[in-house]
């Protein structure tokens, strides 16, 4: 019975991020209409986007592969099971012991190395410019987004999300150096990873300066739909970590109730509104960098991911 | 070879007695050349070159002495000597010459069709005019050659809502090693339109050749018109088409600045300046009934005058735009991150600017202090003060300034306009000689110098009309801007040239 209870409360938390994910889009984009003095589309316009998508039919080029019609399904269900993996309104559910951070970091660049295939299965030009791109932004996201991996489970002891919400909610840990060089590198990352402002623009017209959106151009119909609810996963998973690690307050334990299950998720929904809030304030008050720009950006995450692993073998207190 | 003054090598030709207000003569070969080795060597600037049926006709400025004139060189054997052949600017003038009309520039190093992409149901609309029976070849792209060189071609249909052309980049990974363009992708035959037409309907043809500029190019066919004519325009509507350029150029300026900002993803400066723009034309529709003032310069004078309560509305107006502007100028100068983005991007030489005899923006924020209000200047503008802006950065963050300099000089143009708007008519009767008659204008649009070229018949309809965009001599530079830059950077110099489509596929 409890292990059926246990399903349960897994399930709802991966519907919960799946429904709630196209709302955090929407959520961002009304903020900055808002901070543009415009009026802007609704906050469930992805939803109306996403059904529209769904019944449309799919084009495809002549020159794709098996590998384009494969590549959303696959990049859509690592994003998910990703995405499921950290703990949102409860830590200590189901899954959350089957995989740990470095884990969640695979699932991502797997989720990468198909959708950069499928820029370059087409064969346009854009779909090869934004692979390319993609690629050199990975190159540097990921070795500091382990990083900064390192320094948490230096400091916690494991990479287990849940344990390292759990260990951060422990008096010890105090005001530490080190893990505001992680939270800066973890910021970082998750504006490139997610293809923000000022690394890449999420709503560019304009296919040469594109990063993400050229390496989607030629998806149509339900393939675009998922690709989307993948992006939209994708922030939602950023900001559910950045939650879940550097502020894991109003957190229900496993096993502790619907009524607790119903407060963790408002005050997991806060953070998310929070975080939209910031990232849409950020993006509206910064130009897009230079595409050869973005190697010193995340050079410095990288850097300050290291010197966060480094000041702790310094010092164990900062 | 001596130096002559354009006037005196004009002056050996056959003077063409009804072309007004500058001299038009028909020219031998020998002239012709004299003419190409001046422009060669820097000695005039090329200011346009058309052809009409057994004739070309090649425009020139002399810009120390501030004289122009029109060489018309007959042709009775289908060819001329090319222009181009040394004096690159006029290359692509002398393609769309053999593609409209049918002659054969002689010598021209690219004898690649311009405009005409094989699509059209005639071929040389304006010489043989024949049905075309082949099919279009595909265009030979000049070659670049070397390792991991890969081309990408961009448009002509566009992620984005923007007119078509068609881009083909040669990069290495992200570095540009050639930029070539490809337009003609909006070709509407209005020259063809406009053979035979009413001055009526010709006039609202040219204010359509780029919707944009609507009212410099109908104030450029206007001036045309009256100087064939010998018509003087009462003076209010002098002063009334200055307000209207300077309402045209407040919006465009604006509109651009916003625009150079959001391709740099900075939509905080777009937002902002479309609302400025977006009261310019409100104000343009309360004052003169159209928001783009399309069709509100005619022939004679202007359609409408200024309403009763038009002046309080321009004065809320500018006094709007003193609120709004300053602290919108300072978040452009105060964003690092945007800054980085346009200092330094797409510079383009003072050399090629002068040798290009490129106007407009993209000219005086590279060192050339050509502006038509001023050389040779129209009425009212003599009246008014106003000083021509130069930069000499020359690049994107250059015409970014240069246009802020601008939006506050029309500013204060139009303050001053308002304040000494003379009275009387706003219009008046062209004059109706019932004989052939040749007339050309010169007039700043925001963009640029905008020729207009025309010559009426006895019967008063427009004979042959040519309408030439200051975007002929800028299109060709923007090739030349993009050099050592890296691909993404390019919406944003092609932004900040924000040259036209349609002006130049007319």
């Amino acid at each position: 019975m409890a292990l059926i209870a246990d399903y349960l409360v897994q399930g709802c938390q991966m519907l919960l991020i799946l429904l709630l994910a196209p709302l955090l889009t929407g959520w961002v984009r009304a903020v900055k209409a808002r901070l543009l003095r415009r009026r802007g589309p609704s906050v469930l316009q992805p939803y109306r986007d996403l059904s529209k998508l769904l019944r449309k039919e799919v084009v495809l080029a002549d020159s794709a592969s098996w590998l384009f019609r494969v590549a959303p399904y696959l990049i859509f269900a690592a994003l998910w099971v990703a995405a499921a993996l950290v703990p949102t309104f409860a830590s200590g559910l189901l899954f959350s012991w089957t995989a740990d951070l470095i884990a969640i970091v695979a699932l991502l660049g797997t989720a990468r190395f198909f959708l950069a295939l499928a820029g370059l299965d087409v064969g346009t030009s854009f779909g090869g410019i934004g692979s390319s791109r993609e690629m050199m932004i990975a190159s540097l996201a990921e070795p500091a987004m382990l990083m900064m991996v390192f320094t948490l489970s230096l400091l916690a002891g494991t990479t287990e999300l849940s344990s390292v919400a759990r260990f951060m909610l422990t008096a010890e840990v105090g005001l530490r150096v080190s893990l505001a060089l992680a939270l800066l590198a973890l910021v970082m990352v998750a504006i490139a990873e997610n293809a923000r402002i000022p690394v890449d623009n999420p709503a560019t017209h304009l296919e040469l300066t594109m990063v993400h959106e050229a390496m989607v151009l030629e998806y149509s119909g339900r393939h675009l739909a998922l690709i989307e609810l993948s992006a939209s996963l994708k922030l939602l998973l950023y900001l559910s970590l950045l939650g879940c690690i550097f502020a894991p307050w109003g957190m229900a334990t496993a096993g502790a109730g619907p009524v607790a299950y119903l407060g963790g998720a408002a005050i997991y929904v806060a953070k998310l509104a929070l975080g939209g809030l910031l990232l849409a304030l950020f993006e509206t008050s910064i130009a897009k960098m230079r595409v050869f720009r973005v190697d010193q950006f995340l050079g410095a995450a990288l850097m300050l991911g290291l010197l966060g692993a480094l000041l702790l073998f310094v010092s164990r207190s900062l | 070879m001596g130096v002559h003054s354009l006037r005196a090598v004009l002056d050996v030709g056959q003077s063409v007695a009804e072309h007004r207000p500058w001299s038009r003569a028909i020219v031998t070969p020998e002239i012709w050349h004299l003419l190409v080795e001046g422009l060669a060597g820097r000695t005039w600037t090329l200011l346009g070159l058309w052809g009409e049926t057994g004739m070309v006709h090649l425009a020139v400025l002399e810009e120390t002495t501030g004289s122009m004139g029109v060489a018309s060189l007959p042709c009775p054997d289908g060819q001329f000597p090319s222009v181009g052949r040394l004096h690159p600017p006029a290359q692509r003038l002398e393609r769309t010459i053999a593609d409209l009309v049918g002659l054969q520039p002689v010598g021209n190093p690219d004898p690649r069709p311009w405009l005409d992409h094989g699509r059209w149901p005639i071929s040389q609309p304006f010489g043989a005019a024949m049905p075309r029976t082949e099919l279009p070849s595909p265009y030979s792209f000049l070659p670049a050659e070397g390792e991991s060189l890969h081309q990408i071609p961009v448009g002509p249909v566009h992620a984005g809502i923007i007119e078509p052309g068609h881009f083909r980049f040669t990069a290495n990974g992200e570095a540009v090693v050639r930029l070539e363009e490809r337009l003609g992708y909006v070709h509407k035959g209005i020259e063809s339109l406009l053979d035979g037409a009413t001055l009526e309907r010709a006039a609202r043809l040219v204010g359509r050749v780029s919707g944009d500029s609507t009212v410099a190019y109908a104030l450029a066919f206007a001036r045309a018109v009256e100087a064939a004519t010998e018509t003087d325009v009462p003076a209010r509507a002098h002063w009334l088409r200055a307000l209207m350029a300077e309402l045209e150029r407040l919006a465009n300026h604006c509109g651009d600045i916003g625009a150079i900002c959001n391709d740099a993803a900075f939509a905080l400066m777009h937002a902002h300046c479309a609302v400025l723009r977006e009261r310019v034309l409100r104000a343009s529709a309360a004052c003169f009934g159209h928001r783009l003032l399309m069709d509100c310069v005619i022939p004679g004078g202007v359609v409408a005058d200024l309403p009763a309560d038009g002046i309080n509305v321009l004065r809320a107006l500018v006094a709007e735009f003193r609120r709004q502007l300053p602290p919108l100028v300072d978040l452009y100068d105060n964003t690092a991150s945007l800054q980085d983005r346009t200092v330094g991007t797409g510079f383009v030489r003072p050399s090629l600017i002068r040798q290009f005899g490129c106007g407009g923006v993209i000219g005086r924020a590279g060192s050339r202090a050509f502006d038509a209000r001023r050389q040779p200047g129209y009425p009212p503008y003599e009246q008014l003060e106003f000083a021509t802006p130069v930069r000499t950065d020359s690049d994107v963050n250059g015409r970014v300034w240069l246009r802020i300099t601008e939006v506050h000089q029309s500013l204060k143009l139009v303050e001053e306009i308002l304040e000494r708007l003379p009275p009387g008519p706003a219009r008046g009767e062209l004059r109706r000689s019932g004989q052939i008659c040749e007339g050309m204008a010169l007039v700043e649009g925001f963009r640029g110098d905008i020729l207009v070229w025309l010559r009426l018949a006895a019967d008063g309809t427009v004979a042959r009309c040519h309408p030439r965009d200051p975007s002929w001599f800028q299109w060709p530079l923007l090739e030349a801007a993009i050099e050592n830059n890296i691909v993404a950077d390019f919406p944003l110099c092609n932004k900040s040239f924000n040259c036209s489509y349609s002006g130049h596929d007319l």
